[in-house]
């Protein structure tokens, strides 16, 4: 049965009448404001956005934390990219109010109101990471057929070069993303870069698979279906941090042999860790379990070495937009 | 040939987080402090006094707090008043001349070894002042012997000791040790271990010669700071308009020749090396000096021959 792909509230899926096509869309970059990537990216598009440009869709590049992109740190007093939770989003404004809870609420105002009608339907937020994940495109949902869709498109359209598919639907490991505002939200992660670092065939590579995603938004609200296929994605499990001592110093590093190996199995018994004086500490669980996000800066302080994700198929349903 | 007679080393630092976000360094460190406590292993030997050079920047993970602690030990800064205006680096600089010097005294130590990163893929980079430092000089060739896993080479700045901005310019002898590629905050396994590797190697060659060894002069290739090259950028806001090209990012060390790419600019255009003499590029794409103005800096080779050197009978 043909599915009629429409703008669903973000809570929960249904078939209802509303926005006939994908008419607004935004690319968000500097949610951290360094990964320079998405900074250079939308930087140069604020300046001359003709190239995001597609027939029928109004694309708004904007950069999320001018404040962090500005001093060329992730985030000022609290993680963007952690701070859309409704608490948040309600807080009453004022100056007492973390930098970045202030910038959510603003960003909801602009994008939003997160759930509701009115909200933006698609919003790419451009990332870099310091794993070696090369280009990953990040779902927060297993029913959202528009997006896999987009990525069954962007995946074809990439090919021979992969592009992997990481989803994020862990009731403790979801984050409220400053894409989640939107009625798709879809992270763009591209990777291994340091942040403060411009790295060409990265800053290239995004701009490609944004090329593409644009291209599939543009067919669609020219009407082209879609027909229904499946998706390989890896799907989050778990979190594992580092060893620490009883102050909460790490007290071993990622494994050279696991170092650099994302998206590759990691099975019991596989080298994980190596401590300071260069024992080596076992992975010992269920597998095997594909990592992700293996020795990324910025999760020292989350207590993240890596995440581990299991593969999964998600069918996507023939897909058309609504006449 | 009859050796140089040069004092013993009796007084040896190795720092880590001069920048605080150059994580083997502050790891490192932070492992033999821990070692030299528990006192039940031998790997770091006790004369070794480990300093954290810029505790507050380590905290934070960052560079520096007000400003970079690794070019605030020039004699004439070190010579200035403390005030209550004066940055955080600026007065800790003057902390560890008065505990690693003062700079160009004798108290000073022997040897002073700073540990760092570099986002650039420069291996393991062994970074002096002078070609007269001799033990430096030994240590280096000591190291690039016996390491094989990653490329051993030798930067020199060429800069009088009294205008050294560097923190090993307080010891009587000093190096930096410069590994990477890695970037801030992130300490990969690899580059871990050659930095312990090449760190027990100098502490080795230090053993040697103190006990009384010959250590055998020869020849050295050394790379000298030729100048440094600028992102193009926009003339009114100063952004950088292109990157590093793919075929020259990660080519650190590798001959540039008139013709070659250097930059791609975000509309696809490509600029080239222009210059008549080939030189070398390093610093290829390191992260900290985006905000210095520098893409890359250009060395020149050249070999330079080392005397031997015995330790001086008293």
């Amino acid at each position: 049965m043909q599915s009629r792909l429409l703008s669903a509230p973000w809570t929960r899926p249904a078939v209802r009448a509303a926005t006939p096509r994908a008419g607004r869309v935004a690319v968000f970059g500097g949610t951290h404001g360094n990964e320079l990537s998405g900074v250079a990216l939308v930087g140069m598009w604020v300046k001359d956005g003709a190239e995001i440009q597609r027939s029928g869709v109004a694309t708004t590049p904007f950069i999320a934390n001018p404040r962090a992109v500005e001093r060329c740190a992730r985030y000022v007093d609290t993680d963007l990219n952690r701070a859309f939770t409704a608490e948040n989003l309600s807080a009453l404004s004022g100056d007492e109010l973390p930098y970045e809870v202030r910038r959510a609420q603003e960003i909801n105002r602009l994008f939003g109101p997160k759930g509701t009608a009115d909200a933006y339907d698609v919003i790419f937020d451009l990332h870099n990471t310091t794993s070696n994940m090369g280009c990953t495109l990040i779902l927060e949902s297993s029913s959202d057929h528009f997006v896999l869709q987009m990525v069954r498109h962007v995946q074809k359209a990439c090919a021979p070069a992969g592009c992997s598919v990481l989803l994020n639907e862990h009731p403790l490991l979801k984050y409220s993303t400053s894409r989640s505002v939107a009625k798709h939200p879809i992270g763009l992660e591209v990777g291994p870069q340091p942040q403060g670092v411009l790295r060409s065939n990265i800053f290239e590579s995004m701009r490609l698979i944004l090329k593409h995603a644009l291209d599939f938004i543009e067919l669609f609200n020219c009407g082209v279906e879609f027909p229904a296929c499946s998706v390989d994605v890896f799907r989050v499990l778990e979190r594992v941090d580092y060893p620490r001592d009883a102050n909460g110093n790490i007290t071993a590093m990622v494994h050279p042999h696991l170092q650099d190996c994302d998206w590759e199995p990691l099975s019991s018994g596989d080298p994980m860790f190596q401590t300071f004086d260069g024992r080596t500490i076992e992975y010992q669980g269920p597998g095997p379990v594909y990592p992700a996000f293996i020795n990324e800066a910025a999760y020292y302080e989350k207590q993240q070495a890596f995440v581990t994700t299991r593969r999964e198929t998600l069918s996507a349903c023939a897909v058309r937009k609504l006449q | 040939m009859e050796p140089l007679s040069l004092p013993a080393l009796r007084r040896v630092a190795v720092c880590g987080g001069t920048h605080g976000n150059e994580m083997t360094g502050i790891y490192l460190v932070q492992e033999m402090q821990r070692k030299q406590r528990e006192n039940g292993d031998n790997t770091w030997p006790a004369y070794v006094k480990t300093v954290l050079s810029n505790p507050k920047a380590v905290k934070e993970c960052r560079r520096y707090i007000e400003r970079d602690l690794n070019r605030c030990f020039t004699s004439a800064i070190l010579s200035s008043s403390i005030t209550e205006t004066t940055p955080y680096e600026v007065q800790r600089a003057h902390e560890l001349n008065a505990i690693l010097g003062p700079k160009g005294s004798s108290e000073a130590f022997d040897l002073v070894c700073d540990l760092h990163n570099t986002t650039a893929n420069m291996g393991v980079t062994v970074i002096a002042y002078t070609t007269k430092d001799y033990i430096t000089m030994h240590i280096f060739k000591y190291l690039q012997a016996k390491i094989s896993s990653v490329p051993v080479r030798l930067l020199m700045l060429d800069i009088p000791i009294p205008d050294a901005y560097s923190l090993e310019s307080v010891g009587k002898h000093g190096f930096a040790l410069e590994i990477g590629p890695q970037p801030n905050g992130v300490v990969r396994a690899d580059v871990f271990n050659v930095m312990k590797e090449a760190l027990l190697l100098a502490l080795d060659w230090v053993q040697l010669f103190n006990s009384g060894s010959k250590m055998e002069g020869g020849q050295v290739e050394v790379f000298s700071f030729q100048k440094s090259v600028d992102y193009p950028r926009d003339p009114e806001t100063r952004q950088i308009t292109s990157a590093i090209h793919p075929q020259l990012q990660d080519k650190d060390f590798c001959l540039l020749q008139a013709g070659d790419p250097l930059f791609l600019s975000f509309s696809g255009e490509t600029t080239t090396y222009q210059e008549r003499e080939p030189l070398y590029p390093i610093f290829i794409n390191e992260c900290a000096y985006y905000e210095k103005g520098v893409a890359f800096q250009l060395v020149c080779k050249r070999t330079v021959n080392i005397p031997p050197v015995q330790i001086q009978k008293d």
